[in-house]
């Protein structure tokens, strides 16, 4: 049993892979914006015309309504649903990455869902092969998480002493 | 979860506790009193009776440290006992507990189903509560019929096991003088509590006191 969930990092080079590709993913399809998400329910990054969108309460909703529907497939005897779709003017496809983060796209009839859903195939690939650049990191013990905050008792204890 | 490209820090905070034992009211008087550029909105999932059917969510910012922004996001659960399913989602990567207890007499059966639900849910995603962030707040201190923190103590909050021998020594707990969160029991064995404070949260006391001493202790376990 762990002391309680793992704490994890990304590097400046990982966020620069993630928003090249999403980038690319949002000009192939034509969507408005894209949301990665983690389980939490944390942002992980958004790409795209996120204006107007509270995208930190938007990472949330997301993720609960993604594990609700993860239980929701249990319940009939699936795995799990790895996609979701919702349909309105402004459309929302959701899908699973490697069971560590949720890609969130936003679209419009500017485009299509069968558009969104033919390309999300490959860029899920490559997140995956981000994610697993990322969590592997931190299994081998030299998670960059693991040290920032090393030492810094004095400065915690300074910000709540205020 | 640590972003380097936005230098944030962000960890989430759950408040647990049995039905109507104040959880969103904590979350309210945070959100009333915090200045508006430091969080975002308070959204809640609830019923029409405005009882918690999903969660509550409030994101705060309580500062910067080595030059990044620690973002905590506060999270209740639905307190009712038939609403285990999405309770259960909202401790998925948690980082720290609340505990938000009901301190009246008649409640302490519901307290204690409650803590013993937490403790089924954190374990069957593998995580073991005594081993990470966890505060409990005794709320409704004002009410006349709020049985004494010591027999709240002894039946929520009695402690568990230290294991690990580097720890046996006396830990005094630094919001109650002359008490101890590590400490030696007549028959010899180690005991740790977690720390404990009395809130109104209605009126919003103790609720800044918990929210300080679980989003220090998060950040202590990343130190």
């Amino acid at each position: 049993m762990t002391a309680g969930s793992p704490s994890w990092s990304f590097t400046p080079e990982d966020f620069s892979a993630m928003t090249a590709s999403l980038k690319r993913f949002l000009s192939e399809t034509n969507s408005i914006c894209a949301l990665l998400v983690d389980r939490s329910g944390q942002l992980v990054t958004t790409v795209g015309d996120s204006a107007g969108i509270d995208t930190t309460t938007f990472a949330t909703l997301t993720a609960a309504d993604y594990s609700a529907n993860d239980q929701l497939a249990k319940l009939v005897g699936e795995k799990d649903f790895a996609s979701l779709f919702h349909q309105g003017e402004k459309s929302i496809y959701v899908a699973d990455v490697a069971r560590r983060w949720i890609l969130v796209v936003i679209f419009d009839s500017r485009t299509t869902v069968g558009l969104v859903r033919l390309r999300m195939k490959a860029e899920l690939d490559e997140l995956t092969l981000l994610v697993d650049r990322v969590f592997s990191r931190g299994r081998n013990g030299a998670a960059p998480a693991e040290r920032l905050l090393a030492g810094a008792d004095d400065e915690i204890d300074k910000l709540f002493n205020n | 979860m640590i972003n380097y490209a936005s230098r944030e820090i962000n960890c989430k905070i759950v408040y647990y506790g049995p039905g109507l034992g104040g959880k969103t009211t904590n979350l309210e008087h945070i959100y009333g009193k915090v200045k508006p550029e430091t969080r975002g909105k308070l959204i809640s999932l609830a019923t029409e009776t405005e009882r918690t059917l999903f969660f509550d969510f409030l994101p705060v910012d309580l500062g910067t440290i080595r030059g990044f922004k620690t973002r905590f996001h506060l999270y209740t659960v639905p307190g009712q006992v038939y609403y285990n399913a999405s309770r259960k989602l909202i401790l998925k990567n948690v980082d720290g507990i609340v505990f938000v207890g009901d301190s009246q007499g008649g409640r302490m059966e519901a307290n204690l189903e409650s803590m013993q639900n937490l403790y089924d849910n954190m374990s069957e995603y593998g995580y073991d509560l005594t081993k990470m962030p966890f505060v409990i707040q005794y709320n409704k201190r004002d009410l006349p019929n709020a049985a004494p923190v010591s027999e709240l103590q002894e039946s929520l909050n009695p402690g568990w096991e230290v294991e690990d021998a580097t720890k046996f020594h006396v830990a005094p707990d630094p919001y109650h003088a002359g008490e101890n969160l590590v400490e030696q029991l007549p028959g010899g064995e180690w005991v740790e509590r977690a720390p404990y404070f009395e809130a109104v949260a209605i009126k919003g006391d103790g609720v800044f006191d918990t929210l300080k001493a679980v989003s220090k202790l998060v950040l202590k376990a990343l130190a």
